[in-house]
């Protein structure tokens, strides 16, 4: 069991910078993500695009934002549970909780924190007909465990990155493996592009396009499907896999569950401290919604900024509390490490 | 006067005639988004960068628009429910020219 003073759910921005204000009041984070690194959207999606409203920088890189957010965060020493997504509640008789992840890591706090964004990232699925039977049973739409498909026949659908760079890796180690992509281009690193169009000429891998994916057969399991090349011709294939990778999309999903009142797929919050209907459980950043809610970077971290006013109250009873700022107090980390002003020296002038 | 008329045919089928600025630099998603016309985290997730396809639309007037640029064409590509007259309504502009145009959004993917 991971015990934390503050339960953060979402390492996107918003949440990487409630690690530090947290930080400045001596509590612990620890973060949960669906994703296997920190960052969120900005890492995910668009690291490489130009953000020009975060305040201080005219033009930073959302990779760069992320990059810096991590290590403002550092000497906090956040823990993290990446790759998996929070799943279920448990509020307990001392009044903490329990948040079990997908995957069964049980995490127990007394103050949540959730700063999903638009939701956990979930694959984008094809609109196929029974599609969901040869879920696990041939179809994967993530790979988790490549030696799964180790001498196996894979058949990978999409034109984008990670269509490009699976291809390329399980070329390697299955007995075959097929791309097949909508049109003749593909939107990709150029490198693995490259690389595809190389390991095609050497007939490591086949290309298929343009040509889309039209059914799937089987018995019990997933044996072949059927393609369409050119919006014309229909080929049959035998597979021991399908693997389409249509890219994510952000779901609401478990959270939708906990109880919370859920308003414009968000969650409602008092904008007091930013506390959900759930005493002790917070929700900040593009996941919260209020009247006037604007889902920008800049006010997810006004919002963590008070709602660990709030989460301070609730772990330490009485204690009073007064804000301190920074350049006086300095950034004493729970690494043991200590940031502040350089104190001027004055020197008095002998007349 | 810098307004236009435009009619957007929603998810269930209903049409929206709504006035929509041609001096705010916004596009016909941020239009959809401004009148409320679908849920909330249903259109527009990427913010408009073209990198979602959930703010797909088929264009259903006359209109000339301009062309799709290599990202719009690319995003098309990976999205579902693509017909010939599939755009990303993040990459269109509300301009002058654009006055009368009808278009449906897609179905959420």
């Amino acid at each position: 069991m991971i015990k934390t003073d503050i339960l953060i759910i979402g390492a996107g921005p918003t949440g990487l910078f409630a690690v530090f204000e947290a930080g400045l009041l001596k509590m612990k984070c620890h973060l949960i993500d669906a994703l296997a690194q920190p960052g969120g959207q900005c890492a995910e999606i668009y690291p490489k695009k130009p953000i020009y409203d975060i305040p201080g920088f005219p033009e930073i890189l959302a990779g760069e934002l992320v990059d810096n957010l991590m290590s403002q965060c550092k000497q906090f020493e956040p823990g993290f549970t990446l790759g998996e997504r929070a799943d279920k509640l448990e509020k307990l008789d001392d009044g903490s909780f329990i948040v079990t992840t997908n995957k069964g890591t049980k995490h127990n706090s007394k103050i949540i924190a959730i700063a999903g964004g638009l939701g956990s990232f979930e694959p984008r699925k094809p609109v196929l007909e029974n599609l969901q039977k040869y879920e696990d049973n041939g179809v994967d739409y993530m790979i988790k465990d490549p030696q799964k498909f180790k001498d196996k026949s894979v058949i990978i659908a999409g034109g984008g990155d990670s269509a490009l760079d699976w291809t390329i890796f399980l070329a390697e180690i299955c007995k075959s493996v097929t791309l097949i992509h909508r049109r003749n281009e593909f939107r990709g690193a150029l490198d693995s592009v490259d690389k595809v169009i190389e390991l095609k000429n050497k007939n490591k891998v086949n290309v298929i396009t343009p040509a889309e994916v039209e059914k799937l057969h089987g018995d019990k399991k997933l044996e072949k499907i059927t393609i369409r090349i050119n919006q014309e011709n229909v080929k049959e294939i035998s597979t021991d896999f399908f693997i389409p990778l249509f890219g994510l999309s952000p779901k609401l999903g478990p959270l939708s569950e906990w109880g919370f009142e859920i308003e414009k797929n968000a969650i409602k919050v008092d904008t007091f401290d930013y506390q959900t209907n759930i005493p002790g459980i917070f929700a900040i950043g593009d996941i919260n919604t209020y009247k006037g809610k604007l889902k920008l970077i800049l006010c997810g971290f006004h919002e963590a900024t008070l709602m660990c006013q709030s989460a301070y109250k609730i772990l330490n009873p009485g204690k009073n509390l007064i804000l301190k700022y920074t350049t006086v107090s300095g950034v004493h980390g729970f690494d043991g490490s200590k940031k502040e002003a350089e104190k001027s020296v004055i020197k008095s002038i002998n007349s | 006067m810098t307004d236009i008329s435009i009619s957007i045919k929603d998810r269930t089928g209903k049409i929206h005639s709504v006035s929509a600025p041609t001096d705010m630099a916004m596009n016909l998603m941020e239009l959809v988004k401004s009148y409320e016309i679908e849920d909330e985290g249903t259109i527009g997730t990427c913010g408009g960068m073209a990198m979602c396809a959930s703010c797909q639309c088929y264009i259903l007037s006359e209109h000339q628009l301009k062309e799709m640029d290599d990202d719009e064409e690319a995003m098309l590509s990976e999205a579902f429910f693509v017909k010939d007259n599939s755009r990303l309504s993040c990459q269109i502009f509300i301009t002058k020219d654009l006055d009368g145009l009808e278009f449906e959004i897609a179905p959420a993917s």
